[in-house]
């Protein structure tokens, strides 16, 4: 039953409710949220691991591009209520690094330099569905939107995106990461409104 | 498991784990008093009945309701904390936008709205858990949570150092005057720093002048201290701040940012 506030109209002139979630507002800048200090990372320092196991797979900044760029176009939701529409992204999507990795455990615990982390169940990385993204807007990642390397799942609220991203760990449960262990929903549906748990 | 380490994490600071924290619901909220508060923003209380309570610095999500359906709903950090149900909102006006213009010019007292609650265990103070120094830095409305530190700190008459360094424009942009004044006269101590960028106050000694790395220097704790360090602002302003901490030897291990606006 919602309360109805005396007085207030909103603003409809961009909705499109095939497109923005519910709660969600359309933005065209691209604000940030961290939760610290802003780490900077050269790309020859950087390097992608995934820890299953039965071992480490790892990959340099150059080795991650040579499985094969690829550009594509998203809608973002932050769970802080805004929406960003067709916006550019370019990087390695998760299906080409995982083609070398056997692994029976089916959750991700997505690691960030700093100390960062969040958890994704494995096929929700999978199947055209994640990246490693290395640019956006036609420009390298800044360091404050998690240059040079970031995780990008836009179908779940954007905290999955883990900026910095350094690695997985595989696990056989859904552990709850950073925010998630604030309170944050375990999985972040934006369709579902999964904010907070 | 773990990540091996690759030498570059030790270099890179790490982020602390968030705390425990209250389940957050939504609650019907009425609008119990509103008044000026500077140049650009209005302090708003609400009356939140069945409100739980919050921890100081925490936020909440604000919900408006058209008479047709349509809702909008915002995030807005808590300038109160404890179990107090009248919780204290300080609205800056964001030209254009669609929900701060009619908090700041149009909601009156006795209007119905519904907010969702407490939210973030990680911006947060809690009196009596440590005695660490604790330097607060806030750019413009961006004191607002650091306001419900201070007024937390100085009630429980808490012995941890406090500094608040808080960059405003102009003396009629400085947010929560009574309530600052208050805590400086508590037993609690705490130190409070305003830089003005655009006027300084009259018979001031120092002109005015925007934040800069040196009187960030001279206003803060130094870094021997220790001090936990929380940072308030527009993303530009928090950005900066973070740099320049880095630069002056902050260990910036354990800063804690909240930023807001685009970049």
């Amino acid at each position: 039953m919602a309360t109805f506030t005396r007085g207030f109209g909103g603003r409809r002139d961009d909705r499109d409710d095939t497109r923005i979630p519910p709660g969600q507002t359309l933005v065209r800048d691209w604000p940030v949220l961290s939760a610290g200090a802003t780490p900077d990372i050269e790309p020859t320092d950087w390097a992608f691991s995934i820890r299953t196991e039965s071992g480490l797979h790892q990959w340099a900044w150059d080795e991650v591009h040579a499985l094969g760029v690829e550009d594509v176009t998203v809608d973002i939701h932050c769970v802080t209520h805004w929406t960003k529409l067709d916006m550019p992204w370019r990087g390695v999507p998760l299906d080409r690094l995982f083609e070398d990795v056997e692994t029976e455990l089916d959750y991700c615990m997505v690691h960030s330099y700093g100390g960062y982390t969040t958890n994704v169940p494995l096929d929700e990385l999978l199947d055209g569905k994640s990246w490693i993204a290395f640019e956006a807007d036609g420009e390298p990642l800044t360091p404050e939107h998690g240059g040079p390397a970031r995780l990008l799942v836009p179908h779940l609220y954007f905290w999955k995106s883990a900026k910095w991203v350094r690695g997985i760990v595989m696990q056989s449960d859904d552990e709850p990461g950073f925010w998630e262990n604030a309170g944050y929903n375990l999985h972040g549906d934006p369709w579902k409104e999964e904010r907070y748990w | 498991m773990t990540l091996p380490d690759t030498g570059l994490e030790a270099r890179i600071t790490p982020v602390a784990r968030p705390a425990t924290r209250r389940r957050p619901a939504w609650y019907a909220a009425t609008v119990a008093s509103v008044g000026r508060e500077t140049t650009n923003a209005r302090r708003i209380v609400l009356d939140v009945p069945t409100w739980p309570g919050n921890d100081p610095g925490q936020h909440l999500d604000l919900r408006l309701t058209a008479e047709d359906g349509y809702q909008a709903q915002r995030s807005y950090s808590i300038a109160s904390a404890g179990p107090a149900t009248d919780v204290v909102l300080a609205v800056d006006r964001v030209d254009g936008g669609e929900v701060s213009p009619f908090l700041v010019d149009a909601v009156e007292v006795g209007d119905a709205l519904e907010v969702h609650g407490p939210l973030g265990g990680w911006f947060v103070w809690r009196p009596g858990e440590s005695t660490r120094p604790v330097q607060l830095i806030a750019g413009g409305s961006g004191i607002v949570p650091l306001v419900a530190m201070v007024t937390a700190h100085a009630e429980a008459d808490d012995p941890a150092p406090f500094r608040l360094l808080a960059a405003v424009r102009t003396p009629d942009d400085v947010f929560f005057r009574a309530e600052l004044d208050q805590a400086l006269a508590s037993r609690a101590p705490l130190e409070v720093t305003h830089v003005y960028s655009r006027t300084a106050p009259p018979g001031s000694t120092v002109p005015a002048g925007r934040l800069t790395r040196d009187t960030l220097a001279a206003a803060v704790f130094p870094p021997d201290a220790g001090a936990l360090v929380y940072v308030c602002g527009s993303t530009p302003f928090v950005e900066q701040v973070l740099r320049w901490l880095t630069e002056l030897g902050h260990d910036t291990s354990d800063v804690r940012a909240e930023r807001f606006g685009g970049n």
